[in-house]
């Protein structure tokens, strides 16, 4: 093997197409840097097939009516109409719609303050991080069973309530289809507060410190500081931060089938869970996979202003 | 100079409780106790029997403290299947585990290093693919899934749900390689090249020795989200294979029975056992993975 | 003359570091100091104490004739221009400029006029509605000084204000800086690590060492009549050379270690001296000359060239006397080569004598 021409082309970054006669040209695309290309093959594959491929296949076949196989015929938007027509996945969508910007805006909120509380020069600061990022090291499927224990209407804190004498304070979200999802934010904000934290003081740790002597030398208190001058510098981390939470409460299912099993009745069910009931319990594909397409989407909604903001054509840091 | 010993002089009074000292950690407290009194809770109630459980309230501390709802836990909880207790979701998790990290990093480090040192045409694209695609919900993909794996005769099996957990952990951990090589000078990778060595000899020789540390984030990154996966778990692993999670929720939330909260409690401490073994074990590392997960490259 | 800013018997701990050792400084109104050292030797801290970012172990400082040891750094009298500029990404220049003021409340005619006279003494004005992002290095640079010049204080410090910038910049911005000290006639406190900075706009420079004050003094004396070792060798470039050897009050001689003898009856003792001690005598390398004009110099000797350096402006030659290597500065017209022998000589009177064992200046 020609180890030097192979440095060349490596090193000059982007090569250009050589020169080249129409053999040479493709006998370069398929044999240039092969152990790359070959070390590369998995990821080619799953970008290809399973990210590409897969999720093309399943917004094809939310166009047909499947039932229990893939093999349907195509029916336009028929299962998009139903979808929209079933109340069981609009109040699945409202749901997580409640859900979503409660445990957006708390964990950002809590998860900032925090930050600010942690970025206070305190001691044990190791400690006081540990304590608040252990929940996110467990599993969904721990969390929701603890809280489950914990909101239990017999056993748990509201029981605790009535012996102390509080007879007329309830604490029993999860029985409740009005109050269920406040349990789920309740349990998924113990979960990922800590983790929100911990980004926005990478955040806070980012920021020059001779701001904050400026800001000092200028006068301004420590509060405003904060607020007009870090806050505003941390537009980066927050993006990135809301975009990974975000994302995360879109596919929302373990907490939900841990901690309430999208009840009482479907009061606290999300499209996760349709889809999966759909797909894999009730043998209707064609559903399930309108209903992935509906996530998908919603996904992409959040996803392409932030890719164009952050990647877009005018960089401005 | 009398007047001067009267004047401020040295360090600057600071009493040691300021109203903002005390605001301060007095707020640090209460949240701790919020993030702490679950597991408080976990653990109390996982130690005591089942008339105590039912009689007194969570907060107590156990009065007749007995080990035997871990025992049951681990040895004969049911599921609603069988009783054979959360010993078979642990080993079938330990199963899972152990070889989806080792492929899912060795694949991504090979990745990131091919990202970084030896681009060829479309290599960017595909990487940018590939982190979207981390974007995109699972159950898009679920279904497609399940026919691929069919086709491979790998469904139900731990092959299957193994090569699930290296595809999808593909486009965080290649991001943690792919900016971590990056971030070595280059200058090392040209003098090897020069020196004749080859793709893999690069690799083995240099690379991996001098990105320990990046292992080990990967490493700790992969067992915790491995290990409490449960979606991939209950659907390509197959009822024999249930990873522990499924197997917890399974036998926490099974309809028969006589609910036994005290077993369940140290089915769940059992559970989480393992992450918050390598969480408190790795400190820093833990999180300095999920900071460098979030960095975009 | 008025003191401006007086600092006394100042200590500063990091734990059991000590970062600044009972230091005093007068500066006087309207002087500028350079407090001048490499890194790690206390010079930016020692601006931080007095800017009141730092608080400090042990002593006083006064600024404006008012104890401000324990005051917050708004509180001083003080502006301050960062390294890295530390501008307010998300503010334009003109809420830059006026953050602060607006933040102490100060009514809003009195604020513009201030940022307006800012903005025309810095010639900023065009750039008043930008966001520092769209600002060049000495752009931003300028900026921040402005931010400390709306403060209408009479203490500018300065910690490094050019060291993020290019070498074409920085000599661009430095004559800015003088220029603007001589129209505002503040007393400016500048920390650098750059000799050339120090030396070109100090009234007085303070060569700082391991959190001490080395000399504090007016560039010329500092570069000719360094007190000790440490400041001969740190100023100049190239630096000074030096000789080890021996002196010779009696007969007014300086043996080096291999028996090369320099007459030394011209220098300048700057204390007494009598019978004999272990010396090392410095002399800079534009110093020593060479042929007709070496002849009439208390020392000469015919050396053999080793190296050659044209450096565009001057030539820098090395060789070696009393087996010591020595460099000389000459006249680029004058050609040397390699291996060439040549007489070079000096006059002590111009080199430094310095005890070898307390390295202080005899």
């Amino acid at each position: 093997m020609g180890h030097l021409s192979m440095a060349d082309a490596t090193l000059s970054a982007q090569s250009k197409p050589e020169h080249a006669t129409r053999p040479s040209f493709l006998r370069n695309l398929l044999l240039k840097n092969l152990s790359a290309k070959i070390a590369a093959l998995p990821m080619i594959v799953t970008v290809l097939v399973v990210f590409v491929g897969c999720s093309a296949w399943s917004v094809y076949y939310s166009f047909t009516n499947s039932g229990q196989l893939p093999s349907g015929k195509f029916v336009g938007f028929a299962q998009y109409e139903r979808l929209f027509h079933t109340a069981r996945f609009i109040g699945a969508a409202k749901n997580l719609a409640m859900y979503g910007v409660m445990a957006l805006v708390f964990t950002m909120v809590i998860g900032f303050l925090l930050a600010v509380l942690m970025d206070q020069k305190i001691r044990f600061e190791n400690t006081f991080r540990t304590i608040l990022l252990y929940p996110f090291a467990l599993s969904f499927i721990v969390t929701g069973l603890v809280w489950q224990w914990i909101m239990n209407p017999n056993y748990g804190i509201e029981k605790v309530l009535h012996d102390w004498g509080f007879t007329n304070l309830h604490f029993d979200l999860l029985n409740n289809g009005n109050t269920v999802i406040y349990g789920l934010v309740i349990a998924g904000l113990w979960q990922g507060t800590g983790f929100v934290m911990v980004l926005m003081l990478a955040g806070l740790r980012g920021v020059d410190e001779e701001i904050w002597k400026a800001a000092r030398v200028d006068g301004i208190p420590t509060w405003r500081t904060y607020l007009q001058i870090v806050l505003p510098m941390m537009r980066g981390v927050i993006v990135t931060t809301l975009v990974i939470v975000g994302s995360g409460i879109v596919r929302l299912y373990d907490l939900v089938v841990a901690l309430t099993q999208g009840g009482p009745g479907f009061a606290s069910d999300v499209p996760a869970k349709y889809v999966y009931d759909y797909m894999f319990g009730r043998a209707n594909l064609g559903q399930g996979l309108a209903a992935s397409t509906v996530m998908l989407v919603t996904v992409a909604i959040i996803l392409i202003p932030w890719a164009y903001l952050e990647f877009g054509p005018k960089k401005n840091k | 100079m009398a007047v001067d010993t009267l004047e401020p002089r040295g360090m600057r009074p600071r009493p040691f409780f300021t109203p903002r000292k005390i605001i301060i950690y007095s707020l640090l407290f209460f949240v701790s106790v919020y993030y702490l009194f679950p597991m408080y809770v976990m653990i109390v109630t996982s130690l005591k029997d089942l008339d105590e459980v039912r009689g007194g309230n969570i907060f107590a501390l156990p009065v007749r403290f007995t080990f035997d709802p871990w025992f049951k836990a681990w040895n004969s909880a049911c599921t609603g299947l069988y009783c054979e207790g959360l010993k078979v979701g642990f080993f079938n998790s330990v199963k899972i585990t152990v070889p989806s990290v080792i492929v899912s990093v060795l694949i991504a480090s090979i990745n990131g290093y091919a990202l970084v040192n030896w681009r060829f045409k479309g290599s960017e694209v595909f990487f940018v693919i590939l982190l979207f695609g981390s974007f995109i919900p699972y159950q898009v993909m679920l279904y497609p899934m399940v026919i691929i794996l069919r086709e491979l005769k790998m469904f139900s099996t731990l092959q299957g749900v193994i090569l699930i957990h290296t595809i999808f952990g593909m486009p965080i951990l290649t991001l943690l390689f792919r900016n971590y090589f990056a971030s070595l000078p280059p200058e090392l990778f040209k003098a090897a090249r020069v020196d004749g060595a080859g793709f893999w000899r690069i690799f083995f020789q240099i690379m991996v020795p001098m990105s320990l540390p990046i292992f080990v984030v990967a490493m700790i990154l992969q067992i915790t989200g491995i290990w409490n996966d449960f979606l991939f778990g209950v659907i390509y692993a197959g009822n024999q294979n249930y990873p522990m999670t499924v197997q917890l929720n399974n036998i926490v939330n099974s309809t028969q029975g006589v609910k036994e909260y005290n077993v369940n409690m140290a089915a769940t401490i059992l559970t989480g056992l393992v992450p918050l073994a390598v969480y408190f074990i790795s400190g820093k590392w833990f999180v300095r993975g999920i900071a460098a997960g979030a960095v975009k490259g | 003359m008025e003191s401006s800013v007086s600092i006394k018997n100042l200590s500063l701990d990091f734990g059991s570091v000590k970062v600044l050792q009972s230091l005093d400084l007068e500066v006087a109104r309207g002087e500028f100091i350079v407090l001048l050292g490499p890194s790690g030797c206390g010079k930016s801290t020692l601006l931080n104490c007095i800017a009141g970012l730092l608080d400090v172990t042990e002593g006083q400082i006064f600024i404006g004739g008012k104890n401000v040891t324990w005051a917050e750094p708004k509180d001083r009298g003080i502006g301050m221009v960062f390294q890295s500029y530390a501008l307010y990404p998300q503010m334009t220049v003109e809420r830059n400029l006026s953050f602060g003021l607006r933040v102490a409340g100060m009514p809003k005619a009195e604020i513009e006029q201030r940022v307006n006279r800012a903005a025309e003494i810095l010639q900023i004005q065009p750039l008043l509605a930008r966001k520092p992002a769209n600002l060049s290095g000495g752009q931003r640079q300028r900026v921040a000084i402005g931010r400390a010049l709306v403060r209408d204080v009479d203490v500018f410090l300065f910690d490094e204000p050019l060291s993020n910038l290019d070498a074409k910049l920085r000599s661009d911005l430095r004559v800015e800086i003088k220029r603007l000290h001589h129209r505002l006639k503040n007393t400016m406190i500048y920390v650098t690590h750059d000799q050339i900075e120090a030396l070109t706009l100090a009234d007085r420079i303070a060569i700082m060492k391991n959190g001490e004050i080395q000399q504090l003094a007016d560039p010329h004396t500092i570069y000719n009549r360094p007190v000790n070792l440490y400041v001969a060798g740190f100023i100049g470039s190239p630096s000074m050379n030096f000789l080890e050897g021996t002196l010779n009050a009696a007969n007014q001689t300086f043996v080096a270690d291999d028996g090369t003898v320099v007459p030394i009856a011209t220098y300048q003792f700057a204390t007494p001296v009598s019978g004999s001690t272990k010396a090392v005598l410095g002399v800079r390398p534009e110093h020593i000359v060479i042929g007709e004009e070496a002849k009439s110099k208390p020392f000469n000797q015919e050396v053999e060239i080793e190296i050659v350096e044209p450096m565009g402006s001057d030539t820098l030659a090395w060789t070696k006397i009393a087996g010591k290597a020595v460099t000389f500065r000459c006249d680029s017209d004058v050609v040397i080569t390699t291996g060439q022998k040549i007489l070079v000589g000096f006059d002590p009177a111009r080199g430094s004598l310095f005890n070898a064992e307390t390295t202080n200046r005899i």
